[in-house]
């Protein structure tokens, strides 16, 4: 794009770019360093949990806030990761960075596949086809005896890695490098063409049709890309947990999570996802800890329920309103 | 009998008589999705819910389970004026409705799921009314009346309510309320209320065709997760907003599903909805027996 676009914006646009770069990464290792310092393999876990979210939530963002095209299905896509990282895993012994490569390539082809057949169609369609999708990739893999079926699979992970205190902390780091770059193409999708033929269709489709936007082909990318995102979340879970089952790799935590957060922090911002990732998966891991899993959900569903009927532009959209 | 012969025959006869059930859950979906466009997919949600009260009452009381879901279907239906009030409220009134109130029935449906999980646990439920252990036999044909009772008191029901939107003046009201709200105004009736009725009705329908579920299946809080799939297929499949396309999509569905069924194996059935429903909106998104728009 910057071809087309004007020298001078451009050239605001690149040093904008490096200051997010240079200024996600000194966050990230910021909070590595803070991690290492408090020492504590709980500490690694929990961060893992929260920066797994962020990068769903920004997956998310990129078609459900940017063009408005709701995917209830993120387990589905979360979980198509998971398990090729596991296939990957069983069939040549592969680690995890080739299944996170993996995964994305499965889950973005699928989100590919799911769009080319439904985003012809008025956006419920898509949804309700997402929505679909996840029960049948779940009945698929409990079937599935090579990856376990409903037992599950297990991964034997090393007792340590080279460079790195413990392998809680080599995990963390793989997640929050991901997350780093999650968001990073987030921004970079909202700042570009793309995100601007993303926004109009939204706003107005047909409108944004009229005047030459090449809707299909925008949302198609979109959707691939919010997929492969979706995927490189869930691939990395089998090597954390050490084990992984459909009931665990559909849950259905993740499906509301990937909702809820975005909308709650405020969707078709690159930052809003974030706000609502850590806010949301924070409150979730201490609460874990004092109340049961079901009540823990049960209050996610409401806060859903209350943000999108109360503050429709999340967190941040009510302060950009004030 | 040939055996294979004899199967496919069984298989057709209970298709047609889940077809029955399904035509339950999908109509009550063609009134709110068809007819007033609100994207109600805790819908399959509701039913269950509606499941679990009957099981609770009827067995409090000791009432037959299908007498139970008609009279639990009013204070269903009570509930979706109210979940269609506060929709209308947030969401319609903003023109929100695509993404925010997506995201709101989205919450609805997995906060009745959770809520039953607190409830009752995850573990399944079921209910033996005397007349479910009868079979009716008709030659090589076996015919449950735990399958058959069920699918007639659906169909009654559904034909009830087409005569009620042929015949009477809110029902038409109801289907000219989705063409043209304004139309509608200017003939002094205020098209909330009739969309408010309209959704308290199609939730009302969720809990009969929950009760007719709790008699035909064991059910467990995500039991209406396969049902997304499958009432939506059918209702798009039967043209959206007609109740008479509804019914014949549900049935030649359930005919479908459990002849893949018998011959592939049961834990296929959930893959049938899903391939439907891709093709059928690949293919023909104005239904099978819709008219193209």
């Amino acid at each position: 794009m910057s071809a087309t676009a004007l020298p001078a914006p451009a050239v605001a646009g690149e040093r904008r770019h490096l200051s997010y770069w240079l200024g996600a990464t000194a966050v990230a290792v910021a909070l590595a360093v803070a991690l290492r310092l408090l020492g504590n393999e709980y500490g690694w876990y929990a961060g893992y949990f929260v920066l797994q979210y962020v990068v769903l939530a920004a997956a998310w963002n990129i078609l459900g806030g940017y063009a408005g095209y709701v995917n209830f299905g993120a387990a589905g896509f979360m979980a198509a990761g998971s398990y090729t990282a596991i296939v990957l895993y069983e069939s040549m012994g592969l680690g995890v960075i080739p299944g996170i490569l993996g995964g994305a390539v499965v889950a973005g082809l699928l989100g590919l596949g799911t769009g080319y057949l439904t985003l012809r169609l008025r956006g419920v369609y898509f949804s309700i086809a997402t929505l679909c999708l996840a029960v049948v990739l779940q009945t698929l893999i409990v079937n599935w005896d090579y990856v376990g079926g409903s037992r599950g699979a297990y991964i034997i992970r090393p007792m340590t890695v080279p460079g790195f205190a413990s392998y809680g902390e080599y995990i963390f780091i793989v997640m929050l490098v991901l997350a780093v770059l999650a968001v990073g193409i987030g921004r970079t999708v909202e700042m570009s063409r793309l995100g601007t033929g993303l926004q109009a269709i939204r706003d107005n489709e047909r409108a944004a049709e009229a005047v030459g936007v090449p809707t299909l082909r925008l949302k198609l990318i979109a959707c691939t890309l919010s997929g492969a995102l979706m995927g490189v979340a869930g691939a990395p879970l089998p090597f954390y947990a050490g084990y992984i089952n459909p009931e665990g790799a559909f849950n259905l935590a993740y499906a509301v999570n990937s909702i809820a957060m975005p909308l709650i922090g405020g969707a078709g911002t690159w930052l809003g996802p974030v706000i609502g990732a850590v806010l949301l998966a924070t409150l979730q891991q201490a609460a874990t800890v004092t109340i049961s899993s079901a009540l823990n959900l049960w209050i996610v569903g409401w806060m859903l329920v209350i943000f999108v009927a109360l503050f429709p532009r999340g967190i941040i959209g009510w302060f950009r309103n004030r | 009998m040939d055996p294979t012969l004899s199967l496919l025959l069984n298989g057709i006869v209970s298709g047609l008589l889940l077809g029955g059930l399904y035509a339950a859950a999908a109509s009550g979906l063609a009134v709110s999705f068809g007819m007033l466009d609100i994207v109600n997919i805790a819908h399959p949600a509701l039913m269950v819910a509606a499941g679990f009260a009957v099981i609770l009452l009827g067995g409090a009381l000791g009432l037959d389970p299908l007498l139970m879901a008609l009279l639990v279907a009013p204070a269903f239906a009570l509930l979706g004026m109210g979940i269609y009030t506060a929709y209308h409220h947030f969401f319609e009134r903003r023109g929100d409705e695509a993404l925010q109130g997506l995201a709101f029935f989205f919450g609805v449906m997995f906060i009745i799921e959770v809520g039953l999980v607190m409830a009752f646990g995850p573990e399944q439920r079921f209910l033996d009314p005397d007349w479910a252990f009868t079979t009716w036999r008709f030659g090589e044909i076996d015919v449950p009346l735990r399958m058959l009772i069920p699918a007639l008191v659906s169909l009654a029901a559904i034909g009830l309510l087409w005569l009620f939107l042929q015949r009477t003046f809110i029902g038409l009201a109801i289907a000219a309320v989705a063409q043209d709200a304004q139309a509608l105004r200017l003939m002094a009736v205020d098209p909330v209320r009739i969309k408010r009725l309209a959704f308290g009705i199609s939730v009302g329908f969720a809990a009969i065709a929950g009760g007719a579920l709790v008699v035909v299946q064991p059910i467990e809080p995500s039991s209406h997760h396969v049902f997304i799939g499958r009432v939506f297929a059918v209702c798009i499949m039967g043209g959206m907003a007609s109740l008479s396309g509804c019914v014949m999509a549900a049935l030649l569905f359930g005919v479908v599903e459990n002849l893949t069924a018998s011959f592939f194996g049961p834990s296929w059935s959930p893959a049938v909805a899903f391939g439907w429903l891709l093709l059928v909106l690949a293919v023909r998104p104005q239904g099978l027996f819709g008219r193209a728009a």
